[in-house]
């Protein structure tokens, strides 16, 4: 195998923005499947998306307005899930393509060129700077390190939450920082991995692990291996086949979480009460 | 010494337009256990959530162990009660096991910033083997019987070693003797460890036989109260759900062997 690419710096760069990129979504994405929380993800995904390309019409950081708008898609989405006022699905239904519209109504109102805002769109991991690599990398360390921090009540909230409530746990905030981490670390993504192709790396090899293991632990580990595996699978055989590389990447995550699903020992729950007591 | 650990005064809670609760009171003393019951709808799921500070009250006051709820210290209250709901549908792939669902009982009281210790794990352990589901520790929490699901959550209650326990229909949905040996597991855990419970049931078979007082509620009110002799009559029973009752010849036999 050809291995020159490994000494482009423009590779090493997507390199790493694929190991945080990986690590960060894969770390979210359990949070998010484990709670049956899929469609909030790809809401928070898009409002991130609309908050970018808001930036780029007005001229500001578009990274800001994605912040922005994430965060205030979660701060609105997570009481509408909680009250029930409206039927989740309508209400994530109707947020969903407000932000949709909202994308396409400031991609509609740009002057000029749209490439940056196409880059949104699709991201493009091999073009990715320095700084983005160090923003990545403060995202994930932070990610990371209040996943290590509040791991014991992170546990509790997305598998009981209401139990977690009633032992006393800070359940409802627990619960809203998951939303608000779910959108920074799409904000932090968005320029390598692409507004509509992020929730992918979010959602699958997050999936993937759901099926593969009855421990948390475990599954981190796993959704993080698979979320590295995807981002630099999908990059080399961008790399060769000369594909949009966010695009190989999400197909990559998609296959594994295929087989994933496939080969899964869960699919045999329904003959677990059969077996024999373990120990 | 005032021995008084619930007081409620006057509590109305509302749900948007549906009003669950009109102008409740109520005074709870330490080690008592009270039964709760009537038809659904009736405010007795809504008067245990008062009590733990989950339900809002839109007017009247509340005291629980010496503290008066006032919507900021209800999660530090929630530490000393323990709280046991009816069998919900779980997801079989859910990545929590047993042990880690007792464990849970532990983290209110161990507080942000702290993991817990071998103490706390020779606790769930000792707790268990109380509830007899010692040998399924380590099985996914998905993967339990109704009645597996539902010593593990008074294990994970036990943990917490509550001042206030509160059951809301813990033998509903789960086979009949399943829900005999629940109920003598909370009769001990009662007896044993001296809590105060409340007991809610909308089902006259499963009221445990050492219930000090019955409570009857109708429409989100405490339409009659009062020890478990007076209250278990056909004529009260059968205002009370609206259709003729009767009284379970076991329980009425067990109330009698108890006085």
């Amino acid at each position: 195998m050809d291995l020159s690419i490994f000494q482009y710096h423009f590779m090493q760069m997507a390199i790493l923005a694929g190991l945080l990129g990986g690590v960060t979504c894969a770390v979210v994405g359990v949070f998010v499947v484990t709670m049956h929380l899929s469609f909030i993800g790809v809401c928070i995904a898009h409002s991130a998306f609309a908050g970018a390309l808001l930036g780029l019409w007005l001229g500001f950081n578009p990274l800001i307005g994605a912040l922005l708008f994430s965060l205030g898609a979660a701060a609105i989405i997570g009481p509408v899930a909680d009250r029930g006022e409206l039927n989740p699905d309508t209400s994530l239904g109707i947020i969903f393509s407000l932000m949709l519209g909202l994308a396409f109504l400031f991609m509609g109102l740009m002057q000029g060129a749209r490439t940056e805002a196409l880059n949104l769109f699709w991201g493009s991991i091999l073009t990715v700077t320095q700084q983005d690599i160090i923003f990545l990398a403060a995202i994930t360390a932070v990610i990371v390190g209040l996943v290590a921090v509040f791991y014991k009540e992170i546990h509790a909230v997305i598998c009981h939450r209401e139990v977690a409530l009633a032992v006393g746990i800070p359940a409802t905030i627990i619960f809203y920082g998951l939303l608000f981490s779910t959108g920074v670390t799409i904000t932090a993504s968005l320029q390598s991995i692409g507004g509509l192709l992020i929730y992918c790396l979010i959602l699958n090899p997050a999936a993937a692990a759901y099926q593969l293991t009855y421990s948390l632990k475990r599954m981190l580990l796993i959704a993080i291996g698979f979320g590295i595996i995807s981002c630099w699978a999908g990059l080399v055989a961008s790399y060769f086949f000369d594909v949009p590389s966010g695009a190989a990447i999400v197909i990559t995550s998609s296959i594994i979480f295929g087989l994933a699903t496939a080969f899964s020992p869960k699919r045999k729950v329904k003959g677990w009460q059969q077996m024999p007591l373990a120990g | 010494m005032d021995d008084t650990v619930i007081k409620i005064q006057d509590a109305v809670v509302s749900y948007r337009e549906d009003v669950a609760l009109q102008g409740v009171s109520l005074e709870v003393k330490k080690g008592e256990f009270i039964g709760i019951i009537g038809p659904n709808g009736a405010g007795k799921t809504t008067l245990l959530t008062v009590v733990n500070g989950l339900g809002r009250l839109v007017h009247g006051q509340a005291w629980v162990l010496g503290s008066r709820l006032n919507g900021g210290n209800g999660t530090n209250l929630r530490k000393r009660i323990g709280y046991v709901a009816q069998v919900e549908r779980i997801d079989p792939r859910l990545p929590i096991n047993v042990r880690e669902t007792v464990m849970v009982g532990c983290y209110g009281c161990l507080g942000l910033f702290r993991r817990p210790t071998r103490v706390h794990r020779e606790r769930v352990d000792e707790v268990l083997e109380m509830v007899g589901i010692a040998h399924l520790a380590q099985r996914p929490i998905g993967h339990l019987s109704g009645g597996e699901y539902q010593r593990a959550a008074i294990a994970r209650a036990l943990v917490q070693q509550p001042e206030i326990f509160l059951l809301d229909e813990p033998t509903a949905s789960i086979d009949q003797k399943a829900q005999r040996e629940i109920l003598s597991l909370i009769q001990l855990i009662h007896r044993e460890y001296g809590t105060t419970t409340l007991f809610v049931t909308h089902d006259l078979r499963m009221l445990p036989s050492i219930c000090d007082r019955l409570i009857l509620m109708k429409d989100g009110r405490i339409w009659q109260q009062g020890d478990t002799e007076s209250m278990l009559k056909e004529e009260v029973l059968t205002q009370l759900f609206g259709a003729p009752m009767a009284v379970p010849g076991e329980i009425a036999s067990l109330f009698r062997s108890s006085q």
